[in-house]
């Protein structure tokens, strides 16, 4: 079992890495770079402005009317020019940043579907689900807005630095002594709204988590009467996110303003030194105010700072996430085109010495040796951890055997095409998970070809025609969110017919019929096993009533297969199956 | 059906609404946000009114006269420090205390919502799907009260802008001109701006939680998805929709692109104008050069903190969409109504259904004409095909729903007389699927009696009886391990077993079992029945069974079909007067019978097709 990757690169590496993978990033970057320069460079207008209007334009007493009309054209048409830059360049970075996250999107959608059960079994859905939509999302974020902020903020602090140093070194150097100490103690302030916002996260995740208990467990809390406690638990956990809300709003509240304040003593420092120059002969008074105007080039990007370092480490994060997706090797791969697929039919599958144990585990199944038989039906029987459904996973290549191999039709299952392999084997498992949809799409969802008609025959063929016209539409019956609005019985009855449809050449059911009534069960299990027309139906049941009617069945106990045969043979003799068939007797029979 | 335009009207009145009643919620924070805000407002203008002062008094001076008055220097410093330490602090005092009321009125709100859900009965949650009450509790909650954090700063936007006008007239009446174009101009542009914005950004986020939802069913389904093989199917669904989710949000950067340089540009050009206009008024005498920086000063500076107002208009639609499905929440009726009595007896409870009548559609009814009762001490098993109103039935006897016609009686009482929590300290249910609270094992077996009001003696009995003792005594903490969602993960026979001991921890005078046993054996369970009968509480038992060996402990069998109760009487009885019944319990023996009747012919007949598929490979 590989568990989930969650990269320890370092934050350049997987920005490298990121990139490689979505190349849709790439295109075009040059020219959007060079339109975000040009835009970038339309911030130092007003200050030049400023600055010419007051040295030229009114240095000789009467102001030169002609001279700032013209500048003021010329940088009117300036603005309008980097206006234009600055549209293109959004343009083109949210269409190439949108493409390659969509595609990446769904490379990890893709990608989470290819891994085995086992490594999807090792994270919680939901955490599945975040690295393709909100780490992404992060990803975005900071994108069209972090990143940029970034190129923006350090190009329009080089540019005023410039500016500033032709105007006047001295004063340069007295802004950056003001701002430097406050460069310094940025990622400090940033750890400090990190720290406090991942709080904020765990806390909201603890809110929704007490939250759903009172959706989820609506029935169990009524019974038992414990709204009262429910309440308070929930209260507990909204007080505390509301509090760690407001804690991290002060500690930006507080930081915030701190930028402006070290602007402000940066100007009053630049008027009385400026004043002092000035006499001097250094310093002439348009590039003193125009000074000034700089300053405030230094203030947005500081103040954003915080926010645009919390963006990029999350971001990195976030990159990291999914990429960790991306990068966890399928353990459990389809062989591909270089696979072999295989003619549909009667089929024949072979265990071969086989073993598994689950990664750091002990071995659960030892030395398997079986064949299945075409058009046979067999029942796997034995106690809870005798390793019934590792047989049943290694069979359906859920896994693949730590020690031996499966070979179907004389082929190894590692090497036949997924495709072919799905279409030849399928397993009903017991939870019957149905899909937001009708009844109808539900069973079509074994084979999405299959008309209206098709679908209505196979119900009838199940011997469900009773069932469906009892509900409220019928086929067209909603079945709700993870099929919520049936009870367990109907959603395996839907379960089983969109496997039936499906129509396999082996089909494995994995007690998939443990809430359905006996009647009920025994109608299907006879329309299911279809062993008349070529199928193999291979049941692992703990009610034995299947394996009496089975051709042969395998018994497993502590990992191997310790009796088999059919049942008149095997309840005959002493052993496992004889102990297990009295006490499922005795508990389902009336003598 | 009205168009987008036409609504916007309405969308902001009831925006504003929505506003007011978190004023009205929190009336001292929300002045105290304002006042900050008004002093933040006042202040911005007064930082340029402080250059100008600067400019005016010490910098153009000096540089005229070859020399610097030391007291005007200092008074510029000063006035240019003090102003700065005034708007921090009003920057903070804003920033605090619109976080305070954001998140209070949030708080409120989750509460009164989750107060709702559970208060409302079960039936109202069964018409609302789980993922919808999730979102109205989480971010519908969040987007309601999102106006709450730009409104402050909007208001002391408007002071600002008040102070601002007032100022640029003051100083001259012909530069005054140009801030009332430029600054009207960029507040409409911004409204136009977030009016087209707007519903892009919601159609997004609706997107967004849609491609999320794919994903969540998608790999909640995984194993369907391999076993069948439609991961294709599945990738081409998830990509049609993140492909448009690709698609609003260019849409989105396409509005933002166009809007966010014109907003920048719009105050240049002001700040240009004035230097074009100011220069010709410095000329006439109109106005000094300080004057004229201040004015091109002041624009630079309200260039940005203008755009608030269009953030809170922005936010409008989406706080009235959120606080409309809150509000079909909190506005949902049909409570269920308790009574007063209290029941007394000890002992087995009787139960009686009158009548009964349920369905979760109108129209289409589940339950209907239920009649049956149990007597104090007895054990009753309910058996029916599967769809045939079993658990329904048993929601019923504990009054997780009230039935649509009829009665349910406890000692003689109907359910809906006795006083609240009666019921669920009378009787004990164990629904089919098993639900833990995300809690300790001890936690969850409670429910919150308050730590050490149950003896652990007694937990230990009922995880005994129940089967989990061997498990949970192997658990690192024991009694104390947090199982649930985040804890220790179990396996489903684990998880039932715990939910039974749940039940038998409480020795209820009721126990209703919902096929809640499959993971005991049959001795065990034979054993838990057998010993909650016999026991001094000598409990009333009524359990959802399909095995043979529960049914044989059962004093007594109801049998529904349909809805219905077919039948009921003893199992032997029922046995020889039921077809249905009989069809559905001798299923197996049945078959048995039947295989061996016809499994030699049938295996010939196998045998036979075998060697002809032989015949002709060799053929």
């Amino acid at each position: 079992m590989t568990t989930l990757r969650v990269e320890e690169r370092s934050a350049i590496a997987t920005l490298r890495h990121g990139l490689r993978l979505s190349p849709e990033f790439r295109v075009g970057l040059p020219v959007t770079l060079l339109l975000a320069v040009l835009a970038t460079v339309g911030k130092i207008i007003v200050p030049v402005a400023v600055q010419q209007v007051i040295d030229k334009g009114l240095s000789g007493g009467a102001p030169d009317v002609p001279f700032i009309r013209n500048a003021v054209l010329l940088c009117a048409a300036a603005v309008l020019l980097t206006a234009l830059c600055g549209y293109l360049m959004n343009v083109r970075l949210y269409r190439s940043t949108e493409s390659g996250l969509a595609s990446l999107r769904g490379k990890g959608f893709r990608h989470v579907h290819d891994l085995s059960v086992l490594t999807q079994n090792t994270e919680r859905r939901g955490a599945l689900v975040s690295r393709i939509t909100g780490d992404v999302d992060q990803i975005s974020t900071f994108m069209q807005w972090g990143g940029l902020m970034v190129i923006i903020s350090v190009g329009q602090l080089f540019v005023a630095s410039v500016l500033m140093a032709v105007y006047s070194w001295q004063l340069t150097l007295v802004v950056w002594g003001c701002f430097v100490p406050l460069v310094i103690a940025l990622p400090r302030f940033q750890r400090w709204v990190a720290r406090a916002y991942t709080r904020v996260r765990e806390r909201a995740g603890d809110m929704l988590a007490a939250i759903s208990e009172s959706v989820v467990g609506s029935a169990v809390i009524r019974a038992y009467g414990s709204e009262d406690r429910t309440a308070r638990r929930i209260d507990e956990t909204v007080d505390a996110h509301r509090a760690a809300q407001s804690r991290a709003q002060k500690i930006i509240a507080f930081t915030f303003p701190i930028t402006e304040l070290v602007g402000a003593v940066a100007i009053a420092a630049v008027v009385v030194l400026g004043v002092e120059l000035g006499l001097a002969g250094d310093l002439t008074a348009g590039r003193l105010v125009a000074f000034l105007f700089l300053i405030t080039l230094f203030i947005s990007p500081l103040q954003t700072a915080t926010e645009v370092l919390n963006d990029a480490q999350n971001a990195v994060a976030g990159w990291r996430r999914v990429l960790g997706v991306l990068d966890t090797p399928a353990d459990v791969a389809d062989p591909g085109p270089e696979g072999v697929a295989l003619p549909r039919g009667p089929i024949t599958v072979s265990f071969q010495g086989v073993g598994f144990a689950y990664p750091g585990g002990p071995p659960v199944l030892h030395d398997v040796s079986v064949d299945v038989a075409p058009r046979t039906r067999v029942a796997v029987v034995g106690e809870t951890g005798s390793g019934k459904t590792t047989f049943a996973k290694l069979l359906t290549r859920l896994m693949d055997p730590t020690e031996g191999r499966v070979l179907v039709d004389g082929v190894d299952l590692r090497r036949l095409r997924f495709s072919s392999l799905r279409e030849r084997i399928v397993m009903v498992p017991q939870d019957g998970f149905l899909f937001d949809g009708t009844l109808a799409d539900n069973i079509r969802y074994g084979r999405p070809s299959a008309t209206d008609d098709e679908i209505a025959r196979a119900v009838e063929e199940l011997g469900l025609s009773d069932w469906v016209a009892g509900l409220a539409a019928g086929l067209a019956t909603p079945v709700g969110q993870r099929g919520e609005s049936l009870s367990a019985g109907e959603r395996q009855l839907v379960a089983l017919a969109r496997a039936y449809l499906a129509d396999p050449d082996l089909l494995l059911l994995d007690e998939a019929t443990s809430a359905v009534d006996p009647a009920t069960e025994v109608r299907l299990a006879r329309a299911m096993d279809g062993v008349t027309r070529g199928r193999t139906a291979v049941s692992i049941a703990h009610r034995l009533s299947t394996a009496e009617a089975a051709d042969e069945i395998l018994v497993f106990d502590h990992g191997r297969i310790v009796q088999r045969g059919p049942h008149a043979e095997l309840v005959a003799v002493d052993g496992v199956y004889a102990d297990l068939h009295a006490s499922w007797a005795t508990s389902s029979k009336l003598s | 059906m009205p168009t987008e335009q036409e609504n916007q009207p309405t969308v902001m009145r009831q925006g504003f609404r929505v506003i007011g009643h978190a004023v009205r919620a929190e009336p001292r924070i929300f002045a105290g946000a304002v006042l900050g805000s008004a002093v933040y407002g006042v202040m911005t203008v007064g930082s340029s009114w402080a250059l100008g002062k600067a400019t005016e008094e010490a910098v153009l001076p000096a540089f005229r006269d070859g020399h610097a008055t030391t007291g005007a220097l200092l008074t510029a410093v000063v006035l240019i420090v003090g102003v700065a330490v005034l708007k921090a602090g009003g920057v903070i005092a804003r920033r605090v205390l619109a976080g305070i009321m954001q998140y209070r009125m949030q708080a409120r709100s989750r509460r009164d919502v989750t107060r709702q859900y559970l208060r409302l009965p079960l039936a109202w949650h069964h018409r609302h799907p789980t993922g919808q009450l999730l979102s109205n509790a989480g971010s519908d909650v969040e987007a309601a009260w999102a106006p709450l954090a730009p409104l402050p700063m909007a208001v002391g936007v408007v002071v600002m802008l008040v102070t601002a006008a007032a100022a640029i007239v003051l100083v001259d009446p012909v530069l005054a001109l140009i801030g009332f174009l430029i600054f009207p101009a960029i507040a409409a542009l911004n409204l136009v701006y977030q009016r087209r914005l707007s519903p892009l950004v919601m159609k997004a986020q609706q997107l967004r939680a849609e491609v999320s939802e794919i994903a969540h069913e998608s790999f909640d389904g995984a194993l369907v998805v391999k076993t069948l093989g439609r991961e294709d199917d599945e990738a081409a669904r998830f990509q049609a929709k993140a492909g448009r989710l690709r698609d609003a949000n260019i849409a989105v950067g396409r509005i933002r692109g166009m809007f966010d340089p014109l907003l920048e540009a719009l105050p240049t050009l002001g700040v240009l104008a004035v230097l074009g206009f100011g220069s010709l008024r410095l000329s006439s005498g109109g106005v000094t050069a300080g004057e004229l920086i201040q004015v091109a000063y002041l624009f630079t500076l309200l260039a940005f903190p203008i755009r608030a107002l269009g953030w809170v208009l922005a936010e409008l639609p989406r706080s009235v969409v959120g606080w409309t499905r809150v509000q079909a929440v909190l506005t949902a009726t049909g409570s269920m109504e308790h009574g007063a009595t209290r029941l007394g007896g000890s002992g087995g409870a009787r139960i009686e259904a009158r009548d009964v009548e349920y369905g979760y559609t109108p129209g289409v009814p589940v339950l209907t004409g239920v009649t049956f009762d149990v007597q104090p001490g007895r054990t009753v098993a309910v058996v029916g095909p599967t769809g045939s109103g079993k658990s329904t039935l048993t929601q019923l006897l504990v009054r997780l729903v009230d039935p649509d016609g009829g009665r349910v009686l406890l000692d003689g009482i109907d359910l809906r007389e006795l006083a609240r929590g009666e019921v669920s300290a009378t009787a004990a249910l164990v629904p089919q699927q098993t639900f833990l609270f995300d809690d300790t094992v001890r936690g969850n077996l409670t429910l919150g009696t308050g730590d050490g009001a149950v003896p652990d003696e007694r937990i230990w009995a009922a995880l005994r009886l129940a089967q989990a003792e061997g498990f949970v005594s192997a658990l690192p903490k024991g009694l104390d391990t947090r199982i649930g969602e985040r804890g220790a993960t179990l396996s489903g026979g684990q998880r039932q077993r715990l939910a039974l001991a749940r039940a038998l921890v409480r020795e209820p005078r009721l126990l209703i079992l919902d096929d809640a046993t499959s993971s005991v054996d049959a001795q065990v369970e034979g054993r838990i029945l057998r010993g909650l009968r016999d026991g001094s509480g000598g409990s009333t038992v009524v359990v959802v069974a399909y095995r043979m060996a529960t049914i044989a402990l059962a004093d007594e069998v109801v049998y529904l079909e349909h809805g219905t109760v077919a039948d009921r009487g003893t199992h032997e009885r029922l046995l020889l007067r039921c077809p249905g019944y009989r069809d559905l319990v001798t299923a197996y023996e049945r078959e048995e019978a039947e295989r061996a009747a016809l499994g030699e012919e049938a295996r010939d007949d196998a045998r036979d097709m075998e060697d002809l598929a032989d015949e002709e490979v060799s053929a």
